[in-house]
């Protein structure tokens, strides 16, 4: 990967982040409750991780932070200094049916980026994330590890407040897995706010700066990473560390 | 041997006969620019239908289906209706005329063009949906994307279109009048030569037309092949 441009960096990135909030949020399909009810701040820097085992709602929490989904009942909002900009990035990276550098010149086209700078902007973006080789490669004949560089690339060129990560390497090989993590690092240094599930625990060792931790739709453990892995609070949490099957 | 269906077709063919060329090229004219602008008006058509909740969206949903299967005949008297002296359109003075036949061939395919766009638009919505709500996209910019993302299929409902009205004869006949030299289109000289008895000269005509279209699906089919194979 090669550094990043200097002209890339947008202001937006400098701000200091706008802080997340849940206030008392259910979520609830066909009455059937999935998550909640729950209430947390994401504030500091981060990168904040969201574990859990399968099925504790994890991207539920995701989508809802993003508005994706509304919350059935209370409520998701940002402190004053307002809503920042925001991209995510899916288990299933979604690519559309064109050319890896018209992916990104299209995120750019919605973005109302002008005309004329889309396709330098795209290119640096390829760069950044090693597919300068690929740009004119369909973007769905790219292999799995490559599809998600361009999903992260596509949200890097947005310049994104706050970037959510849906479970991103679980489909993927290690080199991949690798060269998502050290994008994911390059995202929290330029000041994106980074908010990511894994259930992978040595994932989480590496990357997190605080952890979220759910079990049965509930918050069990909103800690900073380091008493998290080392003195965890909830039984639940106990067991997921220690490696038992948490339900 | 002149009686042969085969030595007929392939002498028109050869012989470069001009009518049998007038023929071909109004036939051609007219199927293509109905189905051009069944296009343009269906497939937004379509999509729209696929993208937007609206009271009413089942109705329209089954109606577009429905008329998938709209008789040629009734089309064709449905702009008969419209377009003759009487009606409300008659000013246009366009009945009998290969416009009227374009008319009456967009009635036709705007349906089929519709409801099958609105099927593969659905399809790839599933797909893509999350993704284009975390990129902020009102359902008016996600429109011109799934169309493009949707091209490939949306060739072969081209094709199905083009085969529609190119086979249909009960609505060019009705509102063209099958008019030597001004309206006449291959399907209804077809019509013509068999109620002559000239069974052979039909039956040539017939077989210009089917390789005509199996030229016209060959091409595109190897466009689409090429580009599927390229864009996975």
């Amino acid at each position: 990967m090669t550094s990043l441009n200097a002209p890339f960096v947008e202001a937006s990135r400098q701000l200091p982040f706008s802080a997340l909030h849940f206030e008392s949020v259910t979520f609830r399909h066909q009455g059937k409750p999935l998550l909640g009810p729950c209430s947390f701040s994401l504030e500091g820097p981060g990168p904040t991780l969201v574990m859990g085992p399968n099925g504790a709602g994890k991207s539920l929490l995701l989508r809802l932070a993003h508005g994706l989904l509304p919350p059935t009942e209370g409520r998701v909002s940002w402190s004053s200094t307002g809503r920042p900009r925001q991209a995510m990035v899916f288990q299933q990276p979604v690519v559309l049916r064109r050319s890896a550098l018209a992916n990104i010149t299209h995120a750019l086209a919605v973005n109302k980026t002008p005309r004329n700078a889309r396709k330098r902007l795209a290119l640096e973006a390829l760069a950044h994330f090693g597919l300068t080789a690929s740009a004119d490669t369909p973007a769905r004949v790219l292999s799995g590890g490559e599809q998600q560089r361009l999903a992260l690339a596509r949200a890097w060129v947005l310049s994104p407040g706050i970037l959510f990560l849906d479970e991103p390497t679980s489909a993927l090989d290690p080199a991949a897995i690798r060269a998502v993590e050290t994008a994911v690092q390059a995202f929290h240094q330029q000041g994106t706010r980074i908010v990511m599930t894994t259930h992978d625990l040595h994932q989480a060792k590496r990357l997190a700066g605080d952890v979220l931790f759910l079990s049965g739709g509930k918050i069990r453990e909103h800690t900073p990473a380091d008493s998290f892995f080392n003195a965890p609070v909830s039984p639940e949490a106990r067991a997921f560390i220690a490696g038992e099957l948490v339900e | 041997m002149e009686n042969n269906a085969f030595y007929v077709a392939l002498s028109l063919l050869v012989n470069l006969d001009a009518t049998l060329f007038q023929i071909v090229a109004l036939s051609l004219q007219v199927s293509l620019l109905a189905v051009l602008i069944a296009a343009v008006l269906g497939f937004p058509l379509g999509a729209a239908v696929a993208l937007w909740h609206f009271p009413g969206r089942g109705g329209v949903i089954v109606a577009l289906n429905a008329l998938m299967g709209l008789p040629p005949v009734v089309a064709g008297l449905t702009v008969y209706l419209l377009l003759s002296r009487a009606g409300p359109l008659g000013e246009w003075g366009l009945l009998f005329s290969p416009s009227a036949m374009v008319i009456a061939q967009v009635v036709l395919v705007l349906p089929i063009l519709a409801a099958l766009c609105r099927q593969k638009v659905e399809e790839l919505l599933g797909e893509y949906r999350e993704q284009f709500m975390s990129l902020g996209m009102s359902r008016s910019r996600m429109m011109p994307t799934l169309l493009w993302d949707a091209r490939f299929a949306l060739l072969t409902v081209l094709l199905a279109g083009f085969g529609r009205a190119s086979a249909e004869v009960g609505a060019v006949m009705m509102v063209g009048g099958n008019i030597e030299g001004v309206t006449r289109v291959m399907t209804t000289a077809i019509v013509l030569e068999t109620s002559k008895g000239e069974l052979p000269l039909a039956l040539g005509l017939g077989i210009v037309l089917l390789t005509l279209v199996m030229v016209i699906n060959a091409g595109a089919y190897a466009v689409a092949e090429f580009t599927r194979r390229r864009m996975g």
